[in-house]
Protein backbone atom coordinates (compact mmCIF):
# COMPACT_ATOMS: atom_id res chain seq x y z
CA UNK A 1 0.00 0.00 0.00
CA UNK A 2 2.66 2.41 0.86
CA UNK A 3 4.65 1.87 -2.01
CA UNK A 4 1.64 1.82 -4.03
CA UNK A 5 0.48 5.60 -2.53
CA UNK A 6 4.79 6.19 -3.28
CA UNK A 7 4.02 5.08 -7.01
CA UNK A 8 0.79 6.85 -7.84
CA UNK A 9 2.35 10.37 -6.50
CA UNK A 10 5.68 9.68 -8.40
CA UNK A 11 3.27 9.57 -11.37
CA UNK A 12 1.54 12.71 -10.55
CA UNK A 13 4.27 14.37 -9.77
CA UNK A 14 6.18 13.20 -12.89
CA UNK A 15 3.26 15.09 -14.94
CA UNK A 16 1.98 17.89 -13.56
CA UNK A 17 3.32 20.49 -15.54
CA UNK A 18 2.37 24.11 -15.62
CA UNK A 19 1.66 24.45 -11.73
CA UNK A 20 -0.16 22.82 -8.66
CA UNK A 21 -3.28 22.95 -10.60
CA UNK A 22 -2.67 20.76 -13.38
CA UNK A 23 -2.21 18.22 -10.86
CA UNK A 24 -5.85 18.28 -9.79
CA UNK A 25 -6.85 16.15 -12.99
CA UNK A 26 -4.62 13.63 -12.90
CA UNK A 27 -4.95 13.17 -9.26
CA UNK A 28 -8.59 12.99 -9.41
CA UNK A 29 -8.35 10.35 -11.92
CA UNK A 30 -5.97 8.51 -10.10
CA UNK A 31 -6.88 8.47 -6.46
CA UNK A 32 -10.82 9.30 -6.65
CA UNK A 33 -12.50 7.91 -9.67
CA UNK A 34 -9.83 4.27 -10.34
CA UNK A 35 -8.31 3.81 -6.77
CA UNK A 36 -11.24 5.23 -5.01
CA UNK A 37 -8.90 5.79 -2.22
CA UNK A 38 -10.51 8.87 -0.80
CA UNK A 39 -14.01 10.33 -1.71
CA UNK A 40 -14.86 13.58 -3.86
CA UNK A 41 -15.73 15.45 -1.29
CA UNK A 42 -13.56 14.69 0.87
CA UNK A 43 -10.81 15.62 -2.19
CA UNK A 44 -12.63 18.84 -2.35
CA UNK A 45 -11.56 19.63 1.31
CA UNK A 46 -8.37 18.70 0.95
CA UNK A 47 -7.70 20.91 -2.08
CA UNK A 48 -9.53 23.66 -0.34
CA UNK A 49 -6.97 23.17 2.63
CA UNK A 50 -3.90 23.12 0.65
CA UNK A 51 -4.67 26.24 -1.02
CA UNK A 52 -4.73 28.21 2.11
CA UNK A 53 -1.81 26.09 3.67
CA UNK A 54 1.81 27.90 2.79
CA UNK A 55 3.94 26.69 -0.01
CA UNK A 56 3.27 24.88 -3.14
CA UNK A 57 -0.01 23.74 -3.68
CA UNK A 58 0.73 20.18 -4.89
CA UNK A 59 3.25 19.30 -2.02
CA UNK A 60 0.37 20.36 0.23
CA UNK A 61 -2.12 18.61 -1.54
CA UNK A 62 -0.51 15.37 -1.43
CA UNK A 63 0.80 15.58 2.29
CA UNK A 64 -2.99 16.18 2.87
CA UNK A 65 -4.03 12.80 1.47
CA UNK A 66 -1.08 11.17 2.44
CA UNK A 67 -2.77 11.69 5.72
CA UNK A 68 -6.24 10.96 4.78
CA UNK A 69 -5.12 7.47 3.26
CA UNK A 70 -2.24 6.38 5.56
CA UNK A 71 -1.49 8.71 8.48
CA UNK A 72 2.38 10.08 8.75
CA UNK A 73 3.83 7.26 6.74
CA UNK A 74 1.11 7.90 3.94
CA UNK A 75 1.89 11.51 4.39
CA UNK A 76 5.97 10.81 3.96
CA UNK A 77 5.86 9.00 1.00
CA UNK A 78 3.29 10.82 -0.82
CA UNK A 79 5.88 13.83 -0.21
CA UNK A 80 8.26 12.02 -1.88
CA UNK A 81 6.74 10.51 -4.27
CA UNK A 82 5.59 14.34 -5.62
CA UNK A 83 8.81 16.51 -4.80
CA UNK A 84 11.36 13.26 -6.33
CA UNK A 85 10.40 13.61 -9.99
CA UNK A 86 10.79 17.21 -10.24
CA UNK A 87 14.16 16.71 -7.82
CA UNK A 88 15.35 14.14 -10.24
CA UNK A 89 15.01 16.04 -13.22
CA UNK A 90 16.21 19.14 -12.76
CA UNK A 91 19.37 17.66 -11.16
CA UNK A 92 20.20 16.12 -14.10
CA UNK A 93 19.53 19.55 -16.52
CA UNK A 94 21.66 21.32 -13.90
CA UNK A 95 24.43 18.84 -14.23
CA UNK A 96 23.97 17.98 -18.22
CA UNK A 97 22.13 20.59 -19.80
CA UNK A 98 23.28 24.29 -20.46
CA UNK A 99 21.31 24.55 -23.16
CA UNK A 100 18.33 22.73 -22.30
CA UNK A 101 15.88 25.54 -22.85
CA UNK A 102 17.38 25.98 -26.24
CA UNK A 103 16.68 22.18 -27.68
CA UNK A 104 14.04 22.45 -30.58
CA UNK A 105 12.60 18.98 -29.83
CA UNK A 106 12.04 20.83 -26.21
CA UNK A 107 10.44 24.09 -27.12
CA UNK A 108 8.07 21.44 -29.61
CA UNK A 109 7.01 19.59 -27.27
CA UNK A 110 6.05 21.63 -24.74
CA UNK A 111 4.08 24.47 -27.79
CA UNK A 112 1.64 20.98 -27.87
CA UNK A 113 1.35 20.38 -23.93
CA UNK A 114 0.92 23.75 -22.70
CA UNK A 115 -2.60 24.48 -24.38
CA UNK A 116 -3.23 20.55 -23.04
CA UNK A 117 -3.00 21.75 -19.42
CA UNK A 118 -5.44 24.00 -19.83
CA UNK A 119 -7.65 21.48 -21.44
CA UNK A 120 -7.28 18.77 -18.47
CA UNK A 121 -7.60 22.02 -16.19
CA UNK A 122 -10.88 22.69 -17.41
CA UNK A 123 -12.30 19.15 -17.48
CA UNK A 124 -11.57 19.37 -13.50
CA UNK A 125 -14.06 22.42 -13.39
CA UNK A 126 -16.57 20.71 -15.56
CA UNK A 127 -16.26 17.28 -13.71
CA UNK A 128 -16.18 18.94 -10.15
CA UNK A 129 -19.48 21.27 -10.90
CA UNK A 130 -21.53 18.46 -12.37
CA UNK A 131 -21.03 16.59 -8.99
CA UNK A 132 -23.81 17.74 -6.25
CA UNK A 133 -26.84 19.78 -6.23
CA UNK A 134 -27.61 23.60 -6.53
CA UNK A 135 -25.85 23.49 -9.64
CA UNK A 136 -26.63 27.39 -10.54
CA UNK A 137 -25.59 28.35 -6.72
CA UNK A 138 -22.65 26.89 -7.42
CA UNK A 139 -21.32 28.01 -10.90
CA UNK A 140 -22.19 31.36 -10.06
CA UNK A 141 -20.05 31.13 -6.80
CA UNK A 142 -17.09 29.44 -9.29
CA UNK A 143 -17.62 32.43 -11.61
CA UNK A 144 -17.87 35.14 -8.57
CA UNK A 145 -14.26 33.33 -6.97
CA UNK A 146 -12.76 33.06 -10.48
CA UNK A 147 -13.63 37.03 -11.48
CA UNK A 148 -12.00 37.83 -7.81
CA UNK A 149 -8.62 35.54 -7.98
CA UNK A 150 -8.31 35.98 -11.68
CA UNK A 151 -9.15 39.56 -12.83
CA UNK A 152 -8.85 41.50 -9.17
CA UNK A 153 -5.95 39.50 -7.93
CA UNK A 154 -7.00 38.86 -4.74
CA UNK A 155 -5.72 36.37 -3.10
CA UNK A 156 -6.93 32.64 -2.79
CA UNK A 157 -6.31 32.64 0.76
CA UNK A 158 -8.22 35.50 1.84
CA UNK A 159 -11.26 34.19 -0.09
CA UNK A 160 -10.98 30.66 1.56
CA UNK A 161 -11.03 31.98 4.88
CA UNK A 162 -13.79 34.49 3.97
CA UNK A 163 -16.04 32.07 2.64
CA UNK A 164 -15.17 29.90 5.89
CA UNK A 165 -16.32 32.96 7.65
CA UNK A 166 -19.32 33.44 6.17
CA UNK A 167 -20.62 30.08 6.03
CA UNK A 168 -19.83 29.78 9.84
CA UNK A 169 -21.79 33.68 10.91
CA UNK A 170 -24.81 32.39 8.21
CA UNK A 171 -25.48 28.73 10.05
CA UNK A 172 -24.70 30.21 13.51
CA UNK A 173 -27.27 32.64 12.94
CA UNK A 174 -29.78 29.83 11.34
CA UNK A 175 -29.60 28.11 14.50
CA UNK A 176 -30.17 31.33 16.58
CA UNK B 1 27.25 32.19 7.63
CA UNK B 2 27.95 28.56 5.99
CA UNK B 3 26.23 28.57 2.85
CA UNK B 4 24.53 25.55 3.14
CA UNK B 5 22.34 26.76 6.39
CA UNK B 6 21.90 29.84 4.40
CA UNK B 7 20.52 28.17 1.39
CA UNK B 8 18.15 26.14 4.11
CA UNK B 9 17.13 29.38 5.71
CA UNK B 10 16.13 31.06 2.50
CA UNK B 11 14.37 28.02 1.11
CA UNK B 12 12.83 27.54 4.25
CA UNK B 13 11.29 31.38 4.25
CA UNK B 14 10.12 31.24 0.93
CA UNK B 15 8.24 27.91 1.59
CA UNK B 16 6.58 29.33 5.19
CA UNK B 17 5.45 32.35 3.11
CA UNK B 18 4.12 31.84 -0.46
CA UNK B 19 0.65 31.31 -0.11
CA UNK B 20 -1.24 30.59 -2.84
CA UNK B 21 1.21 28.09 -4.53
CA UNK B 22 2.77 28.35 -8.07
CA UNK B 23 2.94 32.04 -9.70
CA UNK B 24 2.04 33.59 -6.94
CA UNK B 25 5.26 32.58 -5.29
CA UNK B 26 7.54 33.68 -7.64
CA UNK B 27 8.10 37.22 -6.29
CA UNK B 28 9.09 35.76 -3.22
CA UNK B 29 11.63 33.71 -4.55
CA UNK B 30 12.84 36.21 -6.67
CA UNK B 31 13.18 38.74 -3.76
CA UNK B 32 14.89 36.42 -2.28
CA UNK B 33 17.33 34.99 -4.51
CA UNK B 34 18.16 37.56 -6.69
CA UNK B 35 18.44 40.73 -4.51
CA UNK B 36 19.02 39.41 -0.76
CA UNK B 37 21.55 37.49 -1.38
CA UNK B 38 22.35 37.70 -5.49
CA UNK B 39 22.57 34.03 -5.80
CA UNK B 40 21.29 34.50 -9.16
CA UNK B 41 21.70 37.07 -12.04
CA UNK B 42 17.84 38.59 -13.53
CA UNK B 43 18.71 36.64 -16.63
CA UNK B 44 19.61 33.57 -14.67
CA UNK B 45 16.20 33.60 -13.10
CA UNK B 46 14.48 33.74 -16.34
CA UNK B 47 16.55 31.06 -17.22
CA UNK B 48 14.76 29.26 -13.86
CA UNK B 49 11.31 29.69 -14.93
CA UNK B 50 11.71 28.58 -18.65
CA UNK B 51 13.30 25.65 -17.45
CA UNK B 52 10.73 25.18 -14.91
CA UNK B 53 8.00 25.52 -17.42
CA UNK B 54 9.16 22.98 -18.99
CA UNK B 55 9.73 20.58 -16.02
CA UNK B 56 7.18 18.60 -14.38
CA UNK B 57 6.76 19.48 -10.72
CA UNK B 58 6.04 23.08 -8.39
CA UNK B 59 8.43 25.90 -9.49
CA UNK B 60 9.20 26.31 -5.92
CA UNK B 61 10.92 23.06 -5.85
CA UNK B 62 12.26 23.29 -9.57
CA UNK B 63 14.17 26.84 -8.49
CA UNK B 64 15.41 25.30 -4.66
CA UNK B 65 16.94 22.28 -6.45
CA UNK B 66 18.25 24.06 -9.42
CA UNK B 67 19.82 27.00 -7.41
CA UNK B 68 21.18 24.68 -4.31
CA UNK B 69 22.93 22.89 -7.06
CA UNK B 70 24.57 25.67 -8.91
CA UNK B 71 25.47 27.30 -5.16
CA UNK B 72 26.38 24.24 -3.57
CA UNK B 73 26.26 20.97 -5.89
CA UNK B 74 24.15 18.10 -5.04
CA UNK B 75 24.01 18.48 -0.93
CA UNK B 76 23.08 21.84 -1.96
CA UNK B 77 19.93 20.65 -3.96
CA UNK B 78 19.46 18.41 -1.32
CA UNK B 79 19.50 20.92 1.49
CA UNK B 80 17.58 23.65 0.00
CA UNK B 81 14.52 20.98 -1.63
CA UNK B 82 13.84 20.05 2.01
CA UNK B 83 13.99 23.48 3.39
CA UNK B 84 11.54 24.69 0.47
CA UNK B 85 9.30 21.66 1.72
CA UNK B 86 9.43 21.46 5.43
CA UNK B 87 7.15 24.47 6.14
CA UNK B 88 4.64 22.76 3.98
CA UNK B 89 4.67 19.41 5.77
CA UNK B 90 4.76 21.27 9.20
CA UNK B 91 1.70 23.53 8.56
CA UNK B 92 -0.30 20.32 6.91
CA UNK B 93 0.64 18.03 9.60
CA UNK B 94 -0.71 20.03 12.55
CA UNK B 95 -3.68 20.92 10.36
CA UNK B 96 -4.81 17.85 9.34
CA UNK B 97 -4.19 16.73 13.49
CA UNK B 98 -6.80 19.42 14.45
CA UNK B 99 -8.91 18.70 11.68
CA UNK B 100 -9.25 15.15 12.21
CA UNK B 101 -9.91 16.03 15.73
CA UNK B 102 -13.02 18.34 15.50
CA UNK B 103 -14.02 16.43 12.63
CA UNK B 104 -17.35 15.78 13.30
CA UNK B 105 -17.70 18.93 14.83
CA UNK B 106 -20.62 21.55 13.51
CA UNK B 107 -18.03 24.19 13.14
CA UNK B 108 -15.87 22.19 10.90
CA UNK B 109 -18.53 20.86 8.38
CA UNK B 110 -19.69 24.52 8.65
CA UNK B 111 -16.40 26.03 7.08
CA UNK B 112 -16.25 23.38 4.90
CA UNK B 113 -19.57 24.16 3.54
CA UNK B 114 -18.15 27.38 2.98
CA UNK B 115 -15.23 26.77 1.01
CA UNK B 116 -16.29 23.56 -1.01
CA UNK B 117 -17.72 25.49 -3.74
CA UNK B 118 -14.81 28.53 -3.10
CA UNK B 119 -12.51 25.12 -4.51
CA UNK B 120 -14.39 25.08 -7.87
CA UNK B 121 -13.72 29.14 -8.47
CA UNK B 122 -9.98 28.92 -7.28
CA UNK B 123 -9.42 26.22 -10.50
CA UNK B 124 -11.19 27.95 -12.62
CA UNK B 125 -9.32 31.15 -12.14
CA UNK B 126 -6.45 28.66 -13.08
CA UNK B 127 -8.00 27.62 -15.95
CA UNK B 128 -8.34 31.07 -17.15
CA UNK B 129 -4.73 32.73 -16.30
CA UNK B 130 -3.15 29.28 -18.33
CA UNK B 131 -5.19 29.67 -21.48
CA UNK B 132 -4.64 33.23 -21.67
CA UNK B 133 -1.02 32.01 -21.34
CA UNK B 134 -0.78 29.34 -23.73
CA UNK B 135 -3.26 29.05 -26.17
CA UNK B 136 -1.90 31.74 -28.47
CA UNK B 137 -2.54 30.33 -31.75
CA UNK B 138 -4.77 28.16 -33.78
CA UNK B 139 -3.06 25.05 -33.46
CA UNK B 140 -2.60 25.42 -29.73
CA UNK B 141 -6.75 25.69 -29.66
CA UNK B 142 -6.76 22.54 -31.97
CA UNK B 143 -4.63 20.77 -29.46
CA UNK B 144 -6.75 22.37 -26.28
CA UNK B 145 -10.00 21.08 -27.84
CA UNK B 146 -8.54 17.86 -28.71
CA UNK B 147 -7.59 16.98 -25.31
CA UNK B 148 -10.78 17.99 -23.90
CA UNK B 149 -12.35 15.66 -26.20
CA UNK B 150 -9.90 12.80 -25.07
CA UNK B 151 -10.04 13.12 -21.36
CA UNK B 152 -13.48 14.52 -20.91
CA UNK B 153 -15.82 12.43 -23.37
CA UNK B 154 -13.27 9.50 -24.25
CA UNK B 155 -12.53 9.00 -20.55
CA UNK B 156 -8.81 8.81 -21.64
CA UNK B 157 -6.12 9.00 -18.51
CA UNK B 158 -4.72 12.67 -18.67
CA UNK B 159 -1.28 11.16 -19.00
CA UNK B 160 -1.73 9.61 -21.92
CA UNK B 161 -3.21 12.86 -22.91
CA UNK B 162 -0.20 15.03 -22.11
CA UNK B 163 2.31 12.35 -24.20
CA UNK B 164 -0.38 12.47 -27.29
CA UNK B 165 -0.37 16.65 -26.32
CA UNK B 166 3.69 16.69 -26.51
CA UNK B 167 3.64 14.32 -29.94
CA UNK B 168 1.02 16.69 -31.87
CA UNK B 169 3.33 19.92 -30.69
CA UNK B 170 6.20 17.98 -32.82
CA UNK B 171 4.36 16.89 -35.32
CA UNK B 172 2.37 20.66 -35.62
CA UNK B 173 5.10 23.01 -34.54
Amino acid sequence: MILNLFITFFKIGAFTFGGGYAMIPIMEREIVENKKLIGDEEFTDMLALAQASPGPVAVNTSVFIGYKIRGLTGALSCLLGTVLPSFLIILIIAIFFNDFKNLAIVEEIFSGIRPAIAALILSSVVIMLKKGDNLTKRISIAVIVAVLVGFLDISPVIIIIAGALISLIMNYLKIK
Amino acid sequence: MPVLLDLFISFFKIGAFSFGGGYAMLPFIEDVVIYEHGWLSATEYIDILAISEMTPGPIAINSATFIGYKIAGFTGSLVSTIGVVLPSFIVVSLLFYVISRFKNTKVVEWIFQGIRPIVVGLILAAFISVFNNTVADIKAVFISITVFLLVYVKKINPIVCILIAGLLGIILY
